[in-house]
Formats: structure tokens, sequence, C-alpha cells
């Protein structure tokens, strides 16, 4: 079994630095274990979490992760992970730009309690926001990217002011036209760290479920500026994790 | 050139001009080092106003991507105190709560239990809270320079990062109204801004370059169209993000336009500008920089001429003949009744005597170049 506390391609090759990660995926080889991933990490680190659901019920989440070790039910009622089901949001419905807006700085207004709270709290460890996945965040919105790209801003500011990071979703290939590529632009913009989930390039393998790149976009300032900025590797989706090896390293 | 551009900005306006403007671009490929060479060109100039230096008394910092801690943090890392920072920045913050989400939801919490106050607020960090109106955008601007006035000069200089930002909340138009205004504004000494051109139309980038008297592209060190899409291709990726080209170019007031390029690079947590090496200013025709040599030097010019090709006759000395297929007659047996013009063409002197091919035409009454097919007589 993998360890996730540092040692594995993945932790290596994203350090510890970044702020922003966006995680890009596409139908043939979806993203979804980085996110489960990111969340055991987070919270297995000493930290909280805030998780918006859109794609999945908590009961998903909560099976996957109890496979991995983590047991979400438990971190939910210590009020170290705080889980928004946001399948139904906009809640209070209605096609008007301006309630649609509303739902946002609720939403928003939301998080930043959670965020406060945590930091008053004892433990001032760090705090992972992460929304699965953007895409369905746009649908819900009826498609206005402005909206969506308001409320991610605002997420942002929330990790240079208060020790948060923020990890994205957002499938790829949805952006794949030119013309509506815009959320998937301003994304990769204001990430620091970008990890691509995408079918083998050489084809379909039994021990290999996909490839996985990562950019390290890093702002100059962070300290490691010597390291490694763009990691390629394959990966295998296990019961129990997921393993991350070199191409040619297995077998 | 960024030293350049700097200069350009330091100096400032001339009488009876508008300010002069630089639009910085930068596309995804090498968006962390257009952002770099931002504030690079934002810490020189407030710490070329904070020596005295510059025509304007301060800058002002329009801070839309980055908070405005990590400014003040890379001006304190090139060396400029608090005392100057107090004294010759001021930062309009737009990123921490463009559209004032915060404060309504502070409010709310003020009025239920009016405990804590939401204020991060330093000196010189001034929050604006509705982007959108862009009329409030440029008073709060001039107001912000207005406050470095000293003795008599009330310059100062403006730097938005990014436009970007700003268009998703206004319009071109608007953005550009407000640019010009502030151009024109009697006050401002110069002004830059960054943009990032894949974010947009390709009109919108054009727009704003119009308004500018300077632009410098951040473009990736090595271009390669499938950069992302083929693992292959992760080193020249790797490149790409820690090094980029730099690339100025500068309207004259004349009209004229020139261009330079730079490399730029990041080391450590500093941003280097290295002009590259005999090639620092490119041509006017642009042509791009590769890794072979397109040009010849004067000596390869001329080794070039002198190289005797293996097909070319050698004649050593001798007239060069050239056989057209007309005649055998040694030369001095020269037909007298064929035309001069065709003599000269005739049959290889032989200088020595080892071998010789003797060729005696059938009959003179066929022309040479008849346009005759000879397989006409074939019945096939």
């Amino acid at each position: 079994m993998e360890e996730y506390g540092g040692g594995d391609l993945l932790s290596e090759a994203m350090g510890s630095a970044a702020r922003v990660v966006v995680v890009e995926d596409c139908v043939e080889a979806p993203g979804a274990f980085v996110l489960h991933l990111l969340l055991k990490r987070a919270l297995a680190g000493g930290g909280a979490a805030a998780f918006l659901a859109l794609a999945q019920p908590f009961t998903h989440y909560d099976r996957i992760l109890r496979k991995m070790g983590c047991n979400l039910s438990l971190h939910r009622r210590n009020e170290r992970l705080h889980f928004f089901e946001l399948q139904a949001f906009p809640a209070a419905g209605g096609a008007r730009d301006g309630a649609i807006a509303d739902c946002f700085v609720r939403l928003y207004s939301e998080i930043q309690r959670v965020v406060e709270a945590t930091r008053t709290g004892e433990n001032a460890g760090q705090f992972t926001i992460t929304i699965d996945d953007v895409s369905l965040l746009e649908v819900a919105a009826h498609g206005s990217v402005d909206n969506v790209l308001d409320f991610l801003y605002y997420c942002v500011t929330l990790t240079s002011e208060m020790n948060c990071s923020l990890v994205i979703l957002i499938h790829e290939d949805i952006y794949a036209v030119e013309e509506n590529m815009g959320l998937l632009l301003h994304l990769r913009h204001i990430a620091d760290l970008v990890v691509k989930a995408a079918p083998l390039s050489t084809g379909l393998a039994a021990d290999v479920h996909g490839q996985l790149s990562v950019v390290n976009k890093g702002t100059f300032s962070e300290q490691r500026a010597k390291a490694q900025k763009v990691w390629s590797f394959h990966f295998k989706v296990k019961e129990n994790g997921t393993d991350f090896f070199y191409p040619g390293s297995r077998h | 050139m960024a030293e350049a551009v700097v200069r350009y900005l330091r100096d400032g306006r001339l009488d009876g001009e508008h300010a002069p403007a630089l639009a910085l671009e930068g596309s995804l490929q090498c968006c962390s080092l257009a952002a770099g060479a931002m504030l690079h060109v934002t810490a020189a100039l407030a710490s070329q106003a904070a020596a005295g230096k510059a025509q304007s008394r301060g800058l002002v910092v329009v801070a839309f991507d980055r908070s405005p801690e990590v400014y003040l943090k890379f001006m304190r890392r090139r060396g400029l105190d608090a005392n100057a920072l107090n004294r010759c920045v001021q930062i309009l913050d737009c990123y921490t709560d463009p559209l004032g989400w915060k404060q309504k939801f502070q409010n709310r919490q003020h009025q239920e239990n009016s405990t804590k106050q939401f204020s991060t607020n330093k000196e010189n960090i001034t929050v604006l809270r509705n982007v959108k109106d862009v009329n409030k955008m440029m008073y709060s601007i001039t107001e912000l320079g207005g406050g470095f006035e000293e003795e008599g000069k009330r310059y100062f200089s403006i730097a938005v990062d990014s436009i970007s930002s700003l268009l998703r909340h206004a319009s071109v138009p608007s953005i550009s109204g407000l640019l010009s205004n502030l151009r024109s504004h009697e006050q401002v000494s110069s002004i830059f801004w960054l943009i990032h051109s894949d974010l947009h139309e390709p009109k919108v980038p054009r727009a704003f370059e119009c308004l500018s008297t300077m632009v410098a592209c951040v473009e990736p060190a090595l271009v390669d169209p499938a950069c992302v899409e083929s693992p292959g291709s992760m080193s020249t990726l790797e490149q790409n993000y820690s090094k980029a080209k730099f690339i100025v170019r500068l309207k004259r007031r004349n009209g004229r336009v020139k261009h330079f390029y730079e490399d730029l690079y990041v080391e450590g947590n500093d941003v280097k500008f290295d002009s590259a090496p005999a090639s620092a200013e490119v041509n006017q025709s642009l042509v791009p920089k590769v890794q072979f040599n397109l040009e010849l030097s004067e000596k390869e010019r001329t080794d070039r001429a002198n190289v005797v090709l293996p097909f070319e006759h050698q004649g050593k000395g001798e007239p060069i003949q050239i056989y057209d297929g007309r005649r055998s007659l040694p030369e001095g047996q020269r037909d007298p009744n064929l035309a001069p013009a065709l003599v000269d063409e005739l049959v290889p002197k032989s200088g020595t005597a080892k071998g010789e091919i003797h060729y005696v035409r059938d009959s003179d009454d066929e022309q040479p170049d008849s346009d005759e097919d000879p397989d006409d007589d074939l019945d096939i």
C-alpha cells in the first residue's frame, strides 16, 4: 500500500507550496481519484476541509474514502470536514441573473464562515477547499461563466489570506471547442499547479490506467525555485489507493 | 531592454504629450514569467521613484490578480524599506473584495454580534469594493495618486495588474476609456498594464496595444505547437516554464517602431533579464530566431563563390567550349559558311593526343534541333 503523507510520486511532484490546484480530466480517464487522495491527505495531516460536492452524494465519497482508510463521517461529526451537498444548487432556483449571483454570494459566505471558524479554533492547520466539479457548477449557474469565475476568484482570495488551499476538478474535454474555452483557460491562469489525467497515449493496458502530468507553474516567490516543474508518470487506481510510477518501471 | 522600458516609464511624459504607456502581454504558456516581468517593472519603477530619480513621485498599483502583499514583499526583496514603501507606493486592492461580497457578509455578521472588525488594511493598501464602476475606479486612482504630492511636483505612475481580470467586470470600450483618460490626465507620468492575451479574442489585446507607446510580449522561448498534448515534449515545456523571450516594441514619437528582445528567466526568487548574445536587436523583418544560421558572413560568401562545382568545365585557362551537337570539325578546319555566332561553341580541342572520340555526323541536311519525331515511321 502506498504511503500518502509523502513518498509517492504525486506528492513529490506537487510539493507543498501550491495554493490553487486544478485537476483536469476527461471521460476516458476520470480524475476523481486525485481529489480523493488530496482530501484524504488534507484530513490526515491534521487540517480541515470543505468539500463542495456537485457530482456525487456524501455516501459515495464516504464509501470510497473508507476503503482508503479515512472515515469521512467521523471527520464530519468532528467538524473537520464541512460537506456541502450542492446537487440542488442553486437552491432558490430561478434563472434570473441576480438570483444566481446571490446564491453564489451565500455559498461563498458560508465557506468563509467555516474557514474563519476553523482558524479561530484550537487547530490552525491547513484548510482545503475542494470542488467536485466546476463544470457542474457552471451548469448550476445556468451557463453563466462570469458568476462561477467571481465565486472562484473569491475562493482564491481565501488562499492568500487564510492559509487555505483550493482544489478544483474540471472536465477538460467539455471545453475542447475554441469558443467556450473561457472557463478552462481562466482556471489554468489562476492555478499554481495543474494535474492532468489522460488515458495512456500508447493505448490501453491492463496494468496502467492512464497517465498523469503535473505542471508546477509555481509563482517564483516559492522557495524551491530550482525544482522540476513538469512531471509525467503513470497511475493505476486500486481499491485502497492509487499507484504512481514512471513509465517502464513496472513489469 | 527591460532597462530601456523602465527608463522610458521613469522619464515620464514630455510637455504636450500623453503619458508613455506600456502594454505587457503574456500567454498561458509562460504566464508566471509574465507576472514576474510585471513585478519586475513595478518594483524597478517604485525604487526609481523612491530614489527621486523618476519624474513621478510614487506608484499606484491596481492589483487584481495577486494579493497586495505579493507586491510589497517583492519590493522589499528589491531593497525598498518600509519608509520608502509607505512614501512611494499605494496599492488599490481590487483582489480582496472586488464585488463587495465580503463586506456584505461582514455587515451581516456585524449586525448579529458586532464583535470583530474585518480590517487587514495597512497604510498603503486601499480596498476597492465595486470594481464594475469604472468611473469610481478612475476617481480612486487619481485620488491615491494625489496623495504623493510633494513640493510642487505632482506626477505619479500607474500599474494595472491585470486588464484581463478587469475585463470580466467591464467592457472593452469602458476600459479603453479609463486607460486613455488616465494617460491624458495631467498628473500621470506613466502607466503600464498586464494583459493575458489568450484569454480574449485577438482584437481585445490589439485594442489596448493601440493605446500604448510600448508593447512588451512575453513569449515562450521554445515554440512547440503540440507541447501540451504529447508527452515527448516535456523538456520543452519544462524549459518554457523557466525561461521566456521578452520582446519589446517601442513606438517612437515620429511613428518609427523599434524591436528588441531579451531572455527572461527566474533565478531564485527574482526575475532576471539577459540580453541575448549578439542579437539584442531583432531585424525589422522579424526573422525568427532559429538554431541554425540563415545568413552568411563576408568570408563565407567569397569562399562560396570560389568553389569549383564538379560539373563546371574546368578549362584550365583555355576558352570554354561547349559542344552543341552541331559539328565535329577541329577548330582549324572551320566551315567558312557557318555564321560566326555559332563558331565559338565548338569541339574540345585535343591538347593531349591520348584518347578522342571522333564523331562525324551522317548528313548535314538534317537540322540538329528539328521538331520532327524520329520515331514517327514506326508502326506500333
